[in-house]
């Protein structure tokens, strides 16, 4: 239904086309029974109806909370993992349904850096070999691999001379820097970061953080930025497109967002965050939303967030609310000035 | 650079799924104090900060296996053994198949073990038939862990009906009675040259389907790995993956495993030869002496006595050897020793 | 406590005037070392400090500066191996050094925790309401069906909907979210005066944890209890704490009123940890500014203060010397700085940089352009013979 068009969400300063396309994009895991013939009982609705463009040098922040499908969109983006329906275009090519070989190819455009700096890495090998191994596998090492993964580690802030430690010998943060590392070395143009920082601490967060601006700055590259966090998200994106139960519910550059966020989900979730400032806070008031995350096996009717809404519950007649139950609101401009997919779309100040 | 750093690594984080920042310290009261903190607090120091020398993974298992005393002995036991048999063997003044002279002497310094009714020396024969055993435990040793890495390791990665398949063969290969299968085909196998071989080719044969299992199970939890998922977005090949992450990182559960199924391959050979099946004469072996000086206990007892206590040593120090190794390598270990 | 802000500015001005003697929990000098490997690990270095009746003191620290073994020496909890000293006492009484069934006693009745991970004090084999009624009946002698009778009314008052026929649920059965809710049940069951909650809502979700911080207030308002809160979310610390304790490498740096931490704050690294976090109520685009550098290991610590190598303020006694808490902008206002006073009136920036360093790269070795367009390989061709074409 979205198919939303670039131009209200587009940032201002990117310019040409989307470097990443996604369009109605659905993953669906199937549930099966349990015993010895396992058939397919139903599924698990990670991913519905996705679209949104990543330009050349910009950041979209994708947020939502546990279970929202933030992380299957970026695997299934990445081709990891095969999409169920819909398309995701690389430089206007799709690239769902290529070949293994040919994929293979197009990974050097794409890279991923993961959540948690202590699993993505091989506790094996050595961290020269982790940062090497994509020269390898693409037959770049031969030349100066060497010379060239000594500059990756200085590039993201290691000592080069560390490169034969292994990586639990490296702290939390350093051990992200070599994930960073070992994305980079093939030039990529996308780098996807899934949660890149949710496992550091703050002090250690904030200066990932700014490596990444700062490799962004100067090599120009777009992020995908997946995160749970909305300060984070906030602090690095140029746009953020806010996620509920496999759908993105609101997208709008990060200015857009927080001062005029259209959707209940994304005026709750921004209410809920706490601000590390005690006057602001106690003066703050709260939009709590109630329950939890519906199972994504199975979704509510229409809406997806109806169930937790605040204004379905507390403001909407009773036959306002069975368009929520009946329809599934598009994720089209209300006259907020970006898409919101919610019928009843309204600006609410929750700062 | 702490050993709880490199068990974190092995263990998996439990809650890596969460987006927890925290992790700090023990959330539960049961659960011992080995919480990530303590771990990070170990941890965080680089350079001008290492108060603690930083160690690779294998030299933090070697130091906690040396921590282990009955498996440091053991291993100092064993190695004596190995090269008694192999260098001692030849520079002892007599050969396993020298007759002596002397007929069934007690042990002596020119006999330490004595000889039997033919003047054979017995220290000779034994150190021969330890030699035998030994070249068995380790060509078993190496077949069955090469082939049953590689076969687990496709199995436990590919999944699917590839891995059932697969499985279902092993599940076969371990229904066989290995005693009795082996027995059938030593009897056909052994009389032939280097008949000591072919038993070791049956033994293998039939032991490799375990260590397969073993390393099946740890690639699937291997496979789920997020390194693994990075690998493949670098747009690394499935065989490259499992040559360069999976099998690097089930060596550990593999060696513990291989030393358990090398002491069964020992005694599994001992027993084929005890009961006729396995090592023929002229060659000889441990189980084939004992088995054939059984009946020389009461008059004889070094002949009987002298190779069974071999046995029972290299047995055992190969068995605390695998458990000193599977302490050292196991991440749940209690890390204090008080 | 119905209006909680109004009594925090009350049992502040209690603060300066009262001594202790109708203090709740006295913690002085307590210290933990878990004997590794590779020597003692001194996770707590002399911990003192002292709770009020009602009032929320907000432990903050990052991973590893033992603000959950403080918490977990208080109560008992920690592995025989942990070395205990110091002194922990629940109004006169001593509990350092008590057995396990003397301890039995203050835990749950007097003093009641709640950890970050519900499952880990849910009996997964037991129903949600049996457990809350058999916390109520291990501290108090009642019936069966009075004891569910009143577990029920806690699971509603910790808000959960359904609550007759959620009490014969399972945990497993419980989102995170309301099994946290349960354990605050349990918790609030023997209207204990203390609750330590271990980072209560780390594992949630924001708009869960938004509702899980409305039960524990709510827990603390029915039960009078005071709360030590130990979390490494300062925004959360913001909203619920009268009083902020902040750790660094085993030991408390810096100890004030929630507003003279986050307002006038005395040890640099309090200043550095408010200038890493993102904020979602400024809309500059300023980079942060990290503090460089790693905690220090906390086996062979060096002498001098533990925050120097990453401190800003440097100067030679940082070195020699550890600093103690001493008095700041009021007599209760706490810190561990030598040079405490530099801090007066200075922003995070005005002495961190908004750097990306990682401070095992030495300053010289930042990587230049030259290295960044090796890097994507464009200057590859101009070094070495052959180049990379990419």
């Amino acid at each position: 239904m979205t198919s939303v068009q670039s131009a209200p969400t587009r940032p201002s300063s990117a310019g040409g086309n989307p470097v990443l396309e996604v369009r109605n994009l659905v993953k669906h895991f199937p549930v099966r029974s349990r015993g010895l013939v396992r058939r397919k009982i139903g599924d698990v609705h990670a991913v519905c109806d996705v679209s949104f463009e990543l330009y050349p040098g910009e950041t979209l922040g994708l947020v939502g909370e546990s279970g929202c499908g933030k992380t299957t969109t970026s695997r299934v983006v990445l081709n990891l993992q095969p999409s169920t329906a819909g398309t995701v275009l690389f430089d206007g090519r799709d690239i769902t349904g290529l070949k293994p070989s040919e994929m293979r190819k197009l990974r050097r455009e794409m890279q991923i850096v993961f959540q948690d700096p202590y699993a993505s890495l091989d506790p094996r090998m050595p961290v020269n070999e982790i940062v090497a191994e994509p020269l390898r596998v693409h037959g770049r090492y031969e030349r100066h691999g060497r010379r060239k993964v000594a500059e990756l580690l200085r590039t993201v802030g290691l000592n080069p001379e560390h490169g034969n430690r292994y990586a639990h010998e490296f702290s939390g943060g350093q051990r992200q820097r070599i994930g960073i590392a070992r994305a980079l070395a093939l030039e990529p143009r996308v780098l996807i970061l899934d949660e890149p920082v949710s496992a550091l601490d703050v002090s250690i967060q904030a200066g990932v953080l700014n490596l990444l601006e700062e490799l962004q700055d100067r090599l120009g590259l777009a992020y995908l930025f997946v995160a749970h966090d909305l300060s984070v998200v906030k602090h690095i994106s140029d746009r953020i497109a806010v996620m509920y139960l496999g759908r993105i519910v609101e997208i709008a550059t990060k200015d857009e967002l927080f001062a005029a966020p259209a959707h209940p989900y994304t005026q709750a979730l921004i209410s809920a965050i706490p601000i590390p400032d005690p006057v602001k806070e106690r003066a703050r008031n709260r939009i709590v939303v109630t329950g939890d995350v519906p199972s994504p096996v199975d979704p509510p009717s229409g809406c997806r967030f109806r169930t937790r809404c605040p204004k379905f519950a507390n403001q909407l007649s009773s036959a306002e609310q069975q368009r929520c139950i009946d329809e599934v609101p598009a994720l089209v401009d209300h006259g907020q000035g970006h898409p919101a997919a919610c019928h009843y779309a309204e600006v609410v100040n929750v700062l | 650079m702490s050993s709880r750093h490199d068990e974190r690594l092995r263990s998996g984080r439990p809650n890596s799924g969460s987006h927890s920042q925290q992790t700090e310290e023990v959330s539960s009261p049961n659960a011992p104090l080995q919480g990530v903190a303590l771990e990070r607090e170990l941890a965080g120091a680089p350079d001008r900060e290492f108060t603690v020398a930083a160690r690779s993974q294998w030299s933090m298992v070697a130091r906690r296996f040396f921590r282990h005393k009955l498996a440091v002995v053991s291993l100092v036991v064993f190695v004596a053994v190995v090269l008694l048999a192999f260098v001692g063997g030849t520079l002892w003044h007599y050969n396993y198949q020298d007759l002596t002279g002397d007929y069934s002497v007690g042990p002596s310094a020119k006999h330490p073990f004595g000889t039997d009714s033919s003047s054979h020396d017995t220290f000779a024969q034994v150190l021969r038939g330890t030699q035998r055993s030994l070249e068995i435990a380790l060509f078993v040793a190496v077949v069955a862990t090469a082939v049953g890495t590689v076969y687990g390791s496709i199995a436990g990665f590919f999944r699917g009906w590839s891995d059932s398949v697969m499985m279902r063969i092993v599940d076969l290969f371990l229904t066989f009675p290995t005693i009795a299968v082996a027995a059938i085909l030593g009897d056909q196998l052994g009389p032939r040259a280097n008949g000591w071989l072919w038993i070791a080719v049956v033994l293998a044969a039939l032991i490799w389907p375990y260590v397969s299992r073993v390393v099946r199970g740890v690639t699937l939890s291997i496979r789920e790995k997020e390194y693994i998922e990075a690998s493949r977005a670098l747009g690394a090949s499935n065989s490259r993956i499992i040559a360069r992450h999976v099998v690097p990182n089930v060596i550990g559960p593999v060696i513990v495993t291989i030393t358990i199924l090398v002491a069964q391959a020992i005694l599994a050979e001992t027993a084929l030869s005890f009961v006729g099946f396995g090592v023929k004469a002229p060659d000889t072996s441990l189980g084939l002496l004992v088995s054939v000086n059984q009946t020389a206990v009461q008059t004889r007892p070094w002949l009987f006595y002298f190779p069974g206590f071999f046995i029972i040593v290299i047995a055992l120090s190969i068995n605390f050897i695998g458990d000193g190794l599977r302490d050292a390598l196991d991440p749940t270990q209690t890390r204090v020793r008080a | 406590m119905s209006a909680p802000y109004t009594d925090i500015s009350t049992s502040r001005n209690l603060s300066h005037d009262r001594s202790n003697e109708d203090a709740l929990l006295v913690i002085d000098n307590l210290s933990v070392g878990f004997p590794t490997e590779d020597g003692v690990v001194q996770a707590v270095r002399g911990v003192s400090y002292t709770l009020r009746p009602r009032e929320v003191l907000g432990i903050v620290g990052e991973s590893g500066s033992g603000k959950s073994v403080t918490s977990m020496a208080v109560m008992g909890l920690l592995p025989k191996s942990a070395r205990v000293a110091g002194s922990v006492r629940f109004r006169n009484d001593e509990l350092l050094g008590l057995s396990e069934s003397a301890l039995a006693k203050f835990r749950g009745e007097r003093i009641a925790m709640i950890f970050q991970d519900p499952m880990s004090s849910l009996n997964p084999v037991y129903t949600v309401g049996w457990q809350i009624a058999e916390a109520l009946r291990a501290h108090h002698e009642m019936s069966k069906e009075t004891a569910m009778t009143r577990a029920v009314e806690l699971l509603k008052t910790v808000g959960i909907p359904r609550a007759e026929e959620r009490a014969h649920n399972y945990p497993h059965e419980f989102s995170g979210g309301m099994r946290q809710r349960a354990v605050i049940a349990i918790a609030m069951a023997n209207d204990p005066d203390v609750i330590i909650a271990d980072e209560p809502t780390t594992a949630l979700d924001v708009t869960v944890q938004a509702q899980v911080l409305e039960t524990l207030t709510t827990a603390r308002e029915e039960t009078g209890a005071a709360m030590v809160l130990i979390t490494h979310d300062l925004g959360v610390v913001a909203g619920q704490a009268d009083r902020v304790l902040v750790m660094y490498a085993g030991k408390p740096v810096e100890i004030g009123t929630v507003d003279e931490i986050f307002y006038t704050p005395r040890m640099p690294y309090t200043l550095g940890l408010l200038g890493s976090l993102p904020r979602l109520d400024s809309s500059d685009t300023e980079r942060l500014t990290p503090i460089v550098g790693s905690p220090p290991s906390l086996i062979n610590l060096p002498p001098g203060c533990p925050f120097a190598p990453r401190c800003p303020l440097r100067q030679p006694i940082c070195d020699v010397e550890e600093p103690a808490l001493r008095p700041t902008t009021s007599p209760s206002h706490v810190a561990a700085c030598h040079f405490s006073d530099q801090l007066e009136g200075k922003a995070p920036a005005d002495f961190f940089q908004a750097t990306s360093a990682d401070d095992v790269l030495p300053e010289d070795a930042q990587p230049s352009e030259q290295q960044i367009r090796d890097v994507r390989g464009e200057a590859a061709v101009e070094h070495l013979s052959g180049g990379d074409q990419s």
